[in-house]
């Protein structure tokens, strides 16, 4: 298991943290050597029956760093998001085609298990969704599916887990209470703290904050940036000021396509395409 | 700009909804009350002749009835002497057929509603069952009485009714015969031919009331489908399933036609002591009773029915408290 930073240094969200930054080409550059790549998608096209969600996206994201992917409703941000996890696989008439790949493996495949692969990469969802269970059990309930754990592990497990999710001096006295209780924001952490608990090596965020109120959307953006040292994560937002505040890459996704992808500084400030910046700038969408 | 277009130009100007609004012909404000008014004044009347009508037929079947009761009554067998008769032997074979009935129908109607909701894929299959489901659920009881009679009491005619194989001795609690005659076995089966369209509608009904999010959280934590169902969304829906079951059942308690095609003894003075134990049940001794020529008879037939009515208000009490109980627990 990863160690949870017990003590997180206090960072003030609105400034970038000094994460090295590459690719400050204005061209749509390749991360750089340095870094490994964690999933990379090369001409990956996808269908909800006859209407093409994804067109040819090339994309890499790479390892233990905040990926954001902006752009409209509808442009197929969550589409790509939902084939990382494969999460796409029960809605009738979805299909991909096309390369995705986490760490060399193959995420189209027939054969793969997505049972394995849920478990390596976690997924939080736009509005909390806690089970009708204790705090407790929430979280346990991941590691329960996959290994039988002892008593005490079991217990190391939840607390590091609710830790690692900012959460644990706040629940730590009321683990069996119902999750149903907690406000809003906590629900998120909480769901942050199940999904850490399977021990997954990605972490994908379907827009997290916009069912929150700014205070808990703080608290969230300051969390991903703590976690980010440990997972590598992947954040779907309709919020720019977020992408930027959170996100060291950004890819903006427009109807479908990968209009530019690059450093989430370069994107926002000297973007290389005329419809990043309309978009980032809020002309438009 | 407008974007109303060419209707918007023809006017000398764009009238704000507001406008729009004041220049409209008001309509009636008494009017529409009093239509209020007499709407609120039909359904009261209606709840009133409704329950006035069930206070009547339980005013008159407690006047017939209530003298018999007693706890002879209940630990009697029939007799041909009105003072003597009890409802013992259909008390204890609706007991029997019930719980036979409820341990064959949950399990089969659970499993099928899981399957159908959680499991099977949107098909013209799929669509085929739940229609037919459907359907099965507005069948007449005796239709199914006379398929229980030729499955389970006659076994297709695989084997002579009237002589059956026997396993074990008949008067041991293990004793099995095939075919299975018309003992509780056999009764507590058809009446599951009964129920079993309410159980999985209502399972259905109870499972589709489970958030579709909490299903994408087990799966998303790498749940496979059959974890997911079991760990979320059947305890979510469990107390709205044991609702439908109990539901159920007191409509199985209830029947009398299934189990008369099967061809149960009209007068049996034993209670069952296996599966194969011949039985006759509740709503059947009331009818019989009912049909005699003495009054005597009808008073235990008014007997009978307030046996009856106990039995299911406390199967329906127990459905309630059930319910409350769970989804308290729930939170």
């Amino acid at each position: 298991m990863t160690t949870p930073p017990n003590a997180p240094p206090p960072r003030n969200i609105d400034l970038k943290p000094a994460t090295p930054v590459v690719a400050t080409a204005a061209t749509a550059a390749p991360v750089a050597d340095v870094q490994d790549i964690a999933i990379r998608a090369q001409g990956l096209d996808s269908w909800y029956g006859s209407v093409q969600a994804l067109k040819g996206i090339s994309l890499e994201i790479p390892k233990c760093r905040v990926t954001a992917l902006i752009g409209p409703s509808g442009c197929g941000k969550s589409t790509f998001l939902r084939w990382i996890n494969r999460m796409n696989d029960p809605i009738p008439g979805a299909r991909a085609s096309g390369t995705l790949t986490l760490h060399g493996d193959d995420l189209l495949s027939r054969s793969l298990d997505v049972v394995e692969l849920r478990r390596r990469v976690g997924m939080v969802f736009q509005k909390p969704n806690p089970f009708t269970k204790s705090i407790y059990d929430n979280v346990a309930f991941g590691p329960r599916l996959h290994r039988s754990f002892r008593r005490a592990d079991l217990d190391e497990l939840v607390e590091n887990s609710l830790r690692a999710a900012a959460l644990w001096d706040e629940v730590k006295d009321r683990l069996k209470s119902s999750a149903l209780g907690l406000s809003g924001g906590q629900q998120q952490r909480l769901c942050i703290a199940r999904a850490i608990a399977v021990g997954p090596e990605v972490l994908l965020m379907d827009e997290p904050c916009s069912a929150l109120d700014p205070k808990s959307t703080a608290s969230i953006e300051q969390l991903i940036r703590e976690l980010e040292t440990s997972y590598t994560i992947v954040i779907v937002t309709h919020n720019m000021q977020q992408a930027a505040r959170v996100s060291d890459r950004t890819a903006f996704f427009f109807e479908g396509t990968l209009v530019e992808c690059g450093s989430t500084d370069r994107i926002f400030t000297n973007p290389a395409n005329k419809q990043t910046e309309d978009y980032v700038s809020g002309r438009f969408g | 700009m407008h974007s109303l277009g060419s209707r918007a130009q023809s006017t000398t100007r764009t009238r704000t909804p507001g406008e729009i609004v004041a220049a409209a012909t008001p309509t009636s404000q008494v009017g529409r009350r009093v239509v209020d008014r007499a709407f609120l004044g039909v359904c009261i009347v209606f709840t009133a002749l409704a329950v006035s009508l069930l206070v009547v037929l339980l005013v008159s079947i407690w006047q017939d009835g209530h003298a018999r009761l007693s706890w002879q009554f209940l630990s009697a067998f029939a007799s041909r002497k009105t003072e003597e008769a009890g409802v013992r032997a259909p008390l204890w074979g609706s007991i029997w057929v019930c719980v036979i009935c409820a341990v064959a129908a949950l399990p089969i109607g659970v499993g099928t509603a899981i399957y159908l909701e959680e499991f099977s894929k949107r098909s013209r299959f799929r669509s085929f069952i739940q229609l037919n489901i459907a359907n099965l659920a507005g069948v007449p009881s005796i239709v199914y009485g006379i398929l229980g009679l030729t499955a389970f009491a006659r076994a297709f005619g695989a084997a002579n009714s009237e002589d059956p194989i026997a396993f074990g001795q008949p008067e041991s609690f293990f004793y099995l015969q095939l075919p299975f005659g018309h003992g509780v076995l056999a009764g507590g089966l058809t009446l599951m031919l009964v129920v079993l369209p309410i159980v999985i509608v209502s399972s259905q009904e109870a499972l589709r009331t489970v958030p579709g999010s909490l299903r994408t959280a087990s799966l998303a934590l790498g749940a496979t489908q059959w974890q997911t169902t079991w760990n979320i969304t059947l305890p979510a829906s469990i107390p709205m399933i044991m609702t439908g079951g109990i539901l159920a059942m007191s409509r199985a308690i209830g029947e009398a036609a299934p189990i008369l095609v099967l061809g149960v003894p009209l007068f049996i003075r034993s209670t069952p002591i296996n599966l194969m134990s011949d039985f006759t049940v509740l709503p059947l001794q009331i009818y019989n009773w009912s049909m005699r020529q003495q009054s005597g008879f009808h008073e235990l037939a008014a007997a009978g029915i307030i046996v009856l009515l106990a039995v299911l208000l406390t199967l329906n009490a127990l459905a309630v408290i059930i319910r409350h109980r769970l989804q308290r627990a729930n939170g």
